[in-house]
Formats: structure tokens, C-alpha cells, sequence
């Protein structure tokens, strides 16, 4: 039993010190690096196999890229991510192709993630045929049609071309094609915020149905903290290209440390107007510092209700305050 | 009503009676009507090429002495040449060789130069910036000097006169699709398409490639036009393609400068054929510039 639990608690994905900074290039013709956009700074943090981890911050923070760099879509400038104890940023272009059978990513705007020129059937059959996981063409047409029929559209609907589709039926083919490859890790890169409130509940279930039928694990990339809220059983916070707080969602939710979590909260409307007029709105002063020149010791400092002048010296680590609950923050 | 998916879906197809691209080609004409005219002139040219055996009212190469430097008639609609051949037959003929020098030097620029701006776009960095450089280099020269410059090493001959105009073409190609390229590099398909395990060439060929398609046919279309132009000078300068075969930079070349005065229309209509052409093959390509990019396209 001892055994079984630890395998189920392993880590499917483990980033270590990861950092994406982006070169800003000045000159015409001898381009000189003159800065770094720090979009990703040190981040670190644990995805346990099954779970869904859902990653929360402004636009800006970094998130999207460090999903990014977890697929190695863009190369990590340092650091270490392991899949499944392989570490990924040693790997070639080449090395890294049988891996991407097994994570997938679901993007944000379901307008320019379909190829606008091939049919849906196309679309989902291609990673089938090139991975050569249908041994002939009624195979992969099935399969094909059982991909569509598991994320609720007519199988009909691989004739179609992609601008003849609605937004929520795009996402749901973007997300066939990537279950295509029967993946473990699925990275969803805001996968609802182009889309209705509607239609977001609708994806979102099927998410979680598909979560549950191919034991799929997310790193569920959002703004949204409702949608975060519902979805996720542990919760990121980024804040300026690092992670400052890591807790189940519960715990998160209820009992935040870090001073931004704290004011992220409460800008969260309540859906009651009486429990909404009696709470207590943190509001933030300023405007997130660019990723250009990150402030000196805890980058939230500047904005920071309690900060003290040690938050100016040194960058606070991501500590275990409570069991199970990390947070940067020397007050917390 | 158990019959009504099935009527809406037979509806569907049979509400145009017309095909697609007749419909298309329609709507094209009815809002663009010059680019209709170039179209026009050059279905009229592509005819004449096809049809040359039937409509031509003489043989092209056929030399008679009795009838030298005859006026446009009844006979000759055109006149005649110093050597006594129909004009007007020489013209249709040399339509043949203008379109198969035009039509396969933009096809083969085009294409290599779409493969190429795709190519670099796609790998970017080091190979982006090596391709861009030599791309460069090649468009520093203009259009004419580069040609002579390869049919000077590689001698005259129709093979050699398109190889000639491919090669200064392609960097102009290049370069319009590699920008149209670099900003679908950055489109979530093409990541999903990396993400997918798919290889370079696959994602080059198959993802990248058709969707840089309207500033390739339009390149096309607009260098058909150069290309005749510059087969027309080279032959006229005498590295083209050679005598007796029936070109139209050929004919404005040796007799018709010498008789210009005498027999005006020996330089007239051949160059009437290439401006009209070249004028044809522009408007049409300008026509699909607009109607392709959505950029510039008014709603």
C-alpha cells in the first residue's frame, strides 16, 4: 500500500530553477544585446501525476511562457525540467519527438490553432499518421471519429474546415488532436479565455471528464481564478516571472500567505452583494514593474502593504510555511 | 420532422448552381475590372500560344525574297520582315516562347524563393540571417545585369535564358514570403505543430507553405511580366534565345533598327506584344495583390 502511494504521488513533471530571459536587441546591423526581459526567473515547482496544477498570475507574468518551456516550444535559458525523470532541455529537437506522444498542449485562442488549409479529419489524423499509431487508413479514419465523438462533436465534422466552426467547437478540436497522441501531460495554455462563460463550463467539464477517463494530468494555465478555483487541486501564483506561492486550493483559497495572493483574492467578486459590500478589498498601488528591471530583493516589494526594508535586500526563497503550503515571503 | 436535417444538408451544395471558381473568378472581374482586362489579354495570349498551328495565317519561318518589307495589308495584316516572313505570324508564334520563358521562370523564382523566405523564416537565427545576407547581395544587382551576368557564363539557349531570369527573381520572392512567414512562425498552429513531434520539413511543406500562398500567386502573376520583359531584352541584346526561332525581343533586333524608318511596323507590333503583355500580366498581378491580401483588401 506504502509503495502504491508513492508511485501515485510522484512527480510526472519536476522544474528546478527554470529561467526564460529574452535578449532586447538595439542596432541595425550589429544587434547588440542592451537588456534581458526576465519573462521567467527561477521557477520552481512539482507536478504530481493525476493531479490538475492550476497556474495563476496577471498577463505578463511569465506563465504562459514557462508552460512553454515545460513542452520546450521555446529552450529554457537555465534550469532543469524532468519528465518523468528525463530531463527535457538536454534533449535535441530530435530526442525530444517520441517524448511529445506523451505531452500535449492545449492552446488559448482557438482561431489560429487549427492550420486555417486542412479539414478537422486532417487536422487529428495527422499526428496519428505521423507518429504511426493506425496501422492503415479506415484505422486512423476510426480513430479519428472517436477522437471527435470523446470531445462531443459529430464525427461528421472531419469534412469540415476549421472557419466553419464556432469557437467552443475549435477548442474542442484542438483538444482532440492533442489527445490524439493518448498524452499523460497535457499543458492548457488559458484554454477558455477566448471563449463565452458558457461555453468555458462546457470545456471545462471536459476537461475534467477527460482528466478522469485517460488519468490525464494538467498544468492548467489561467487569469481566471474562478475557473482556477474550480478545476485545480493545487494552485501556482506568478508574480513577475517567479512563482510566489504554491497550496492546495483550498488552503490557497482560504488561508493565502503571500501578500499578493492576499489582493488577487480579494479582487475576486463575490456573486452575493451583501458579502461582497462587507469585505475587505485589498487594492495595490502602482503598476507591475517591467520585466526589463525587476525591482531589487522580492519583486513585489515596491506594491507591497507590508513590506519592511529587508524586503529590499535579499529575494525571498519559496519556503514550506505550512506542510504543503510554499510561499516567498519573508512575513508570511 | 425527421426529413428536415437531411433537406438542409441536401440544400447546401445545389444554392450555387455555378462551381466555385467560376463564381470566384466572377466576383474577381465584377470588382476589379482592369484585373479582368489583364486576365483577359492574357487568356487571348495563352490561346494564341496553344493555337499557334491553326491561327497563324503563315508559316513564321518560311523566308520569302519576293516579299520583303511589305506594309501591313490585306494580305500581311502586319507586314512583312527583311527576310520576307509575316509579322503577325512571328508575333503569335513568339507568344509561345514568352510565355514558356515567362511562365517557368516565375513558377521555378517563385517557388524556390517561397520555399526558401519559408525556410528561413521557419529556422530563423544564424540560418535566417546567413539566407537574408546572401539574398541581399543578389538584390543589390538589378534585374538585367544579373541576368547577363549568368547568361554570360552560361552561354545563350532558351534552358539557359529561364535559369538566367530565375536566379535574380528568387531573392525578390524571398523576401516578400519570408515576412508574411515570420508571423505565421508565431501562430499556435505551428507550435502545436512542433508540439505534435512533427518534423521540419512537414511543418515547412505542409503547415507553413500553403498558408503563404496569396503573396506567392501574386509574386507569380507580377513576375510573369518581368520575366517577359527581361526574356525580350536579353534576346534583343542577342544572348536570348537565338534566330530563327520567333521571339519578340528577337524581332525589334538587326533589320527592324537598320529599316525603323522604311518599315516602322517590323518594330512596332513585336513591341506592341511585349507592352501589352507585361502590361497585362501587372494589372492582373497588382488586381490579386489587392483581393488576396486582406490587409489592403476594403471591405
Amino acid at each position: 500500500m506504502n509503495a502504491e502511494f508513492k508511485i501515485q504521488n510522484s512527480a510526472i513533471v519536476e522544474v528546478r530553477g527554470l529561467k526564460k530571459y529574452f535578449p532586447v536587441l538595439s542596432g541595425v546591423i550589429a544587434q547588440r544585446v542592451v537588456g534581458w526581459v526576465k519573462a521567467v526567473d527561477d521557477v520552481g515547482f512539482a507536478i504530481r501525476r493525476g493531479e490538475t496544477l492550476g497556474l495563476v498570475g496577471e498577463s505578463g507574468c511569465g506563465k504562459t511562457t514557462t508552460g512553454r518551456c515545460l513542452l520546450q516550444l521555446d529552450r529554457p535559458t537555465e534550469g532543469s525540467v524532468l519528465f518523468e525523470g528525463q530531463e527535457l532541455t538536454a534533449m535535441s529537437d530530435e530526442e525530444l519527438r517520441p517524448l511529445r506522444r506523451q505531452m500535449q498542449i492545449v492552446f488559448q485562442d482557438p482561431y489560429s490553432s487549427l492550420n486555417p488549409r486542412m479539414t478537422i479529419g486532417q487536422i487529428i489524423a495527422e499526428p496519428i499518421r505521423v507518429h504511426a499509431l493506425a496501422r492503415n487508413g479506415a484505422k486512423c479514419r476510426d480513430r479519428v471519429a472517436e477522437l471527435l465523438h470523446v470531445v462531443g462533436l459529430n464525427p461528421l465534422m472531419a469534412d469540415r474546415y476549421p472557419h466553419e466552426l464556432s469557437g467552443g467547437q475549435r477548442q474542442r478540436v484542438g483538444i482532440a488532436r492533442s489527445l490524439a497522441l493518448e498524452p499523460k501531460f497535457i499543458v492548457c495554455d488559458e484554454p477558455v479565455s477566448a471563449l463565452d462563460v458558457s461555453i468555458q463550463a462546457q470545456i471545462i467539464n471536459l476537461l475534467e471528464e477527460l482528466q478522469e477517463k485517460f488519468s490525464l494530468t494538467y498544468l492548467f494555465i489561467a487569469h481566471d481564478l474562478s475557473v482556477v478555483r474550480h478545476i485545480s487541486d493545487r494552485i501556482a501564483v506568478m508574480y513577475l516571472g517567479k512563482v510566489i506561492e504554491i497550496a492546495d486550493r483550498r488552503e490557497l483559497y482560504e488561508n493565502p500567505l503571500h501578500p499578493y495572493t492576499k489582493a488577487l483574492l480579494s479582487a475576486v467578486p463575490v456573486p452575493d452583494p451583501l458579502v461582497e459590500a462587507g469585505r475587505e478589498r485589498i487594492v495595490l498601488g502602482g503598476e507591475v514593474p517591467s520585466a526589463l528591471n525587476p525591482p531589487v530583493g522580492c519583486v513585489f516589494h515596491p506594491r507591497c502593504p507590508i513590506a519592511i526594508d529587508e524586503c529590499r535586500k535579499a529575494v525571498p526563497e519559496l519556503r514550506e510555511i505550512k506542510p504543503n503550503h510554499w510561499a516567498a515571503c519573508i512575513r508570511a | 420532422m425527421a426529413g428536415e436535417a437531411d433537406t438542409t444538408i441536401e440544400v447546401l451544395p445545389a444554392v450555387s448552381h455555378i462551381p466555385r471558381w467560376l463564381a470566384v473568378s466572377l466576383r474577381f472581374a465584377r470588382q476589379r475590372p482592369l484585373g479582368a482586362a489583364g486576365a483577359a489579354i492574357i487568356i487571348i495570349m495563352a490561346l494564341a500560344a496553344s493555337l499557334a498551328d491553326v491561327i497563324a495565317p503563315f508559316d513564321p519561318l518560311k523566308t520569302d525574297y519576293a516579299r520583303m518589307f511589305q506594309p501591313p495589308g490585306a494580305n500581311h495584316w502586319f507586314g512583312t520582315d527583311a527576310f520576307g516572313r509575316d509579322v503577325l505570324s512571328r508575333i503569335i508564334y513568339g507568344s509561345r516562347t514568352a510565355l514558356l520563358v515567362g511562365f517557368s521562370s516565375s513558377f521555378f523564382s517563385a517557388t524556390l524563393g517561397a520555399i526558401l523566405g519559408v525556410g528561413s523564416a521557419y529556422f530563423g537565427g544564424r540560418t535566417d540571417l546567413i539566407t537574408q545576407r546572401l539574398m541581399d547581395v543578389l538584390l543589390s544587382f538589378p534585374l538585367i545585369v544579373l541576368a547577363l551576368a549568368v547568361v554570360a557564363i552560361l552561354g545563350s539557349g532558351i534552358m539557359n535564358v529561364i535559369l538566367a531570369i530565375t536566379i535574380p527573381m528568387i531573392p525578390r520572392c524571398a523576401l516578400v514570403v519570408r515576412s508574411t512567414a515570420l508571423s505565421l512562425r508565431r501562430t499556435p498552429f505551428v507550435d502545436a505543430a512542433r508540439a505534435l513531434g512533427f518534423g521540419h520539413a512537414r511543418i515547412i511543406f505542409r503547415h507553413m507553405l500553403p498558408n503563404v500562398m496569396a503573396p506567392y500567386l501574386i509574386m507569380l502573376t507580377a513576375f510573369q511580366g518581368q520575366a517577359i520583359l527581361l526574356e525580350a531584352s536579353l534576346s534583343f541584346l542577342g544572348l536570348g534565345v537565338a534566330e530563327p526561332t520567333a521571339a519578340w525581343g528577337l524581332m525589334l533586333r538587326g533589320a527592324a533598327v537598320e529599316f525603323a524608318e522604311r518599315a516602322p511596323w517590323m518594330a512596332i507590333f513585336p513591341g506592341v506584344a511585349i507592352s501589352l503583355s507585361v502590361f497585362a500580366f501587372n494589372l492582373l498581378g497588382d488586381s490579386l495583390r489587392d483581393a488576396l491580401d486582406p490587409k489592403l483588401r476594403v471591405s
